[in-house]
């Protein structure tokens, strides 16, 4: 079997199953006082300040979540409140559902935001921007360094949703200048139930999940203690300079080449891109169609984001990139962290055979 | 003197309980061969996962007698309370918008629920102020219990949703759901019970119980942290806004990805639950009564707080005659005990559960809460009930607190 699609989700890192189970053997609850609570309290300290120096925040500005969604609709909340919205057209549906009624910020042909565009809407009074690092379906990269410039500038705030960016290009909050960052583990080889919002200083948040006073009254419940602790051990694994993803540049290359060869298109190829990812069109050939050929071959795709992948929806992304005769035929290859050689060749013999069944039935 | 155990003795199971072997032996494939999303619906992977997911909604919903297209899952019970209370208010507003009435004159614009809850609880409803909601907390009785006839009276408005949960997490008390519920029932309004502290150790039907919404903890059961659910009532249909959006999963309530792993350990804990439940109960009870017979022996005075009839076995809510508990805890450091709610343990007010008993702050302060669990040996009970004697006597008579 061959798995290509960590935009859904990742194998698990072994460190990060490591850390998962030794956290599981620990029996505290991390708000308790006594010897139990406070191994679990420091095993979600460590985390907390493993993650946020990892991704450039102080650590009490860190706030754990149960993963990618909650944290960007957390940050849209707090951070937006009273605020105008503006959202890239590419966002995921957890960004653009938080945002309802948002302005939509437009993106070019490659998917890439336009920031003339931005700084038009930011003239027309305080807002908060959302602009994704990178993009699930495409791995199209925004120029998030140049709008936070520009937000800053304005007066404006802006959330940036690294979901897919964390772990697998440098990402750092206070480099980037935004003022808030979320994540999700198991994007990046970590466990699936835990995720982040990191915070630029001085924000405060009114939580979205009201309770105890857990994650300094920002977050209620009890903090889900070896998902996060996988989390962290995860994004350790990502730091330089282990830095694996760059190493699967050439092999997602290699996998588009082979795409190519059999008359695919290379969607978003124009922009910089996640060097994990690629979104390969076939004429004529719808997605679905594609997905479940090259999963009878044992080759794990998709045909989109997860999340409503089990829908027949057409993607927005693509949409919004003046891509809607492609939009039903475009896949997603995703390489996971542990993607090598021989899966790209069992990609490359799959896709091919497939291209010459389907396209020539389309013809 | 008492030789030190060498491990700390874990008396602290309302706070959270030590993750059953079997549950963690249930969910390690899905931690390494088994990875995918469980929304990945195109392939293998994803239907395995979806698959193994789908089960344990089953072995969920078997515990309390639900449809498994009524569970819903969440990162844990703080969130099933935050969406029920808040979901439901807010469809229901929603709704009053759209109709221009709900909310107006005739309109259920109250939310009952009871002082003793758990802060997530008593936050979400007071949060709903904001929404144009009327909050009503209702005290509870000496033992512990609302009063059914106090329910009633504050049901003579229109009521939109009840609130009560079903066992308190620092007392153990157990409130009769089913009586509750035919009052709310009666009146119209929606019936919510928190069984944080509940599910696994007391039997729960929602048919039987007339509950329409009611929140689960993974790590209150021995399953895993980071995992719970909510039941939603489909006959008649419950309807609820979601706290947040996203991809739609979970029909739309609760977006997210999934945490397959964890919703399998989750499953896993109900299964166990469900068929330890009685076993489980009858040898923690005799624990129990074990170490409340020589705590009492030995210390005269000593009360326990609640109900005596009406409470789990695994909880003991006990006031010492002289010393207080945190001098008790600090001359007892192997001992895992606590002076109330976990949330909010780190804080030096007395417990609020407490105050609503009636207990002054005096006796609150002498207060702990001892939780005994399904690994809780009689050995261990024997060396709480040593430790415990011997911090007494340390500790007592006590400097005044500062």
């Amino acid at each position: 079997m061959t798995y290509l699609d960590a935009n859904a989700t990742q194998p698990l890192r072994p460190e990060a199953r490591a850390a998962v189970l030794a956290a599981l053997a620990l029996t505290g609850n991390p708000s308790s006082v006594h010897a139990a609570g406070r191994a679990a309290r420091r095993v979600l300290e460590t985390a907390r300040e493993a993650v946020a120096a990892r991704f450039g925040a102080a650590p009490a500005d860190l706030v754990f979540t149960s993963g990618g969604t909650e944290a960007n609709a957390l940050a849209i909340h707090a951070l937006g409140a009273g605020l105008r919205l503006i959202v890239g057209a590419t966002e995921h549906d957890a960004v653009r559902a938080a945002a309802p009624g948002a302005a939509v910020l437009p993106v070019d042909g490659h998917g890439v935001a336009d920031l003339d565009a931005l700084a038009r809407l930011l003239r027309e009074g305080p807002a908060l921007v959302c602009l994704m690092l990178a993009n699930n379906e495409t791995g199209t990269l925004q120029p998030v360094r140049e709008a936070a410039a520009l937000c800053r500038a304005a007066g404006a705030r802006l959330h940036v949703d690294a979901v897919q960016a964390a772990g697998r290009i440098g990402v750092d909050l206070r480099d980037l200048g935004a003022d808030s960052l979320a994540l999700s583990g198991h994007k990046l080889g970590g466990p699936q139930g835990a995720g982040a919002l990191l915070l630029a200083p001085g924000h405060t948040l009114a939580p979205l999940i009201a309770g105890g006073g857990q994650e300094r009254g920002r977050r209620g419940g009890t903090p889900a203690l070896p998902a996060i602790a996988g989390l962290a051990a995860a994004a350790a694994q990502t730091a330089p300079p282990l830095a694996p993803h760059a190493a699967l540049a050439p092999l997602r290359d290699a996998a588009e080449q082979a795409a190519l060869a059999a008359g695919a298109i290379v969607i978003g190829a124009g922009a910089p891109r996640l060097p994990n990812t690629t979104c390969l069109a076939l004429p004529g050939v719808r997605a679905d169609t594609q997905v479940i050929a090259l999963d009878l071959a044992g080759i794990q795709v998709s045909a989109g984001a997860a999340c409503s992948s089990g829908k027949v929806a057409r993607s927005h992304v693509l949409a919004a990139m003046g891509l809607d005769a492609l939009a039903g035929e475009a896949i997603r290859v995703s390489l996971p962290w542990n993607a090598a050689a021989a899966d790209i060749a069992a990609f490359a013999a799959a896709y091919q055979a497939m291209a010459a069944r389907l396209s020539r039935r389309a013809a | 003197m008492t030789a030190r155990p060498n491990r700390p003795i874990y008396l602290d199971n309302q706070a959270t309980t030590a993750c059953d072997p079997r549950v963690l032996a249930a969910m390690l494939p899905w931690f390494t061969e088994a990875y995918g999303n469980p929304h990945s619906a195109e392939h293998v992977m994803g239907r395995q996962a979806e698959a193994a997911v789908e089960a344990a909604r089953a072995q969920v919903a078997a515990l309390i007698g639900a449809d498994p297209r009524e569970i819903v899952f969440t990162s844990g019970a703080t969130e099933s309370n935050n969406i029920a209370i808040k979901g439901a208010a807010r469809f229901a507003a929603r709704m009053g918008d759209a109709r221009d009435d709900a909310l107006g004159e005739g309109g259920r614009r109250r939310v009952v629920t009871v002082a003793t809850e758990h802060k997530c609880v008593l936050e979400s409803v007071a949060d709903l102020a904001e929404d144009g909601f009327e909050p009503v907390v209702l005290p509870v009785r000496p033992d512990g219990l609302l009063d059914p006839e106090a329910l009633r009276a504050a049901l003579a408005v229109p009521t939109l949703l009840v609130s009560v949960m079903a066992v308190n997490n620092e007392t153990g008390v157990v409130q009769d759901l089913a009586a509750l519920s035919a009052i709310a029932k009666a009146a119209g309004a929606l019936f919510h019970t928190d069984a944080a502290q509940a599910a696994g150790k007391i039997a729960l039907d929602v048919n039987a119980q007339g509950i329409d919404l009611l929140s689960i903890s993974g790590h209150k059961l021995y399953g895993p942290k980071g995992v719970g659910a909510l039941y939603v009532r489909r006959r008649p249909r419950v309807r609820l806004a979601p706290l947040f959006s996203g991809g739609g999963q979970e029909r739309g309530l609760r977006s997210g990805t999934l945490p397959a792993p964890l919703i399998v350990g989750l499953g896993e804990a109900c299964r166990l639950a469900g068929a330890e439940m009685a076993a489980d109960a009858a040898r923690i009870a005799t624990l129990r009564d074990r170490l409340l017979a020589r705590l009492s022996a030995a210390l005269p005075g000593l009360a326990v707080n609640a109900s005596r009839e009406r409470r789990i076995p695994g909880n003991l809510n006990l006031t010492f005659p002289a010393a207080t508990a945190e001098a008790l805890m600090r001359a007892a450091p192997d001992l895992c005990v606590s002076t109330g709610s976990a949330c909010s343990s780190a804080a030096v007010e007395p417990s609020y559960v407490l105050r609503a008993l009636g207990l002054d702050t005096d006796a609150a302060a002498r207060t702990l809460r001892i939780g005994i669990g399904r690994f809780t040996s009689a050995a261990d009970i024997d060396t709480a009930a040593d430790l415990l004697v011997q911090a007494h006597a340390a500790a007592a008579p006590t400097p005044t607190e500062a």
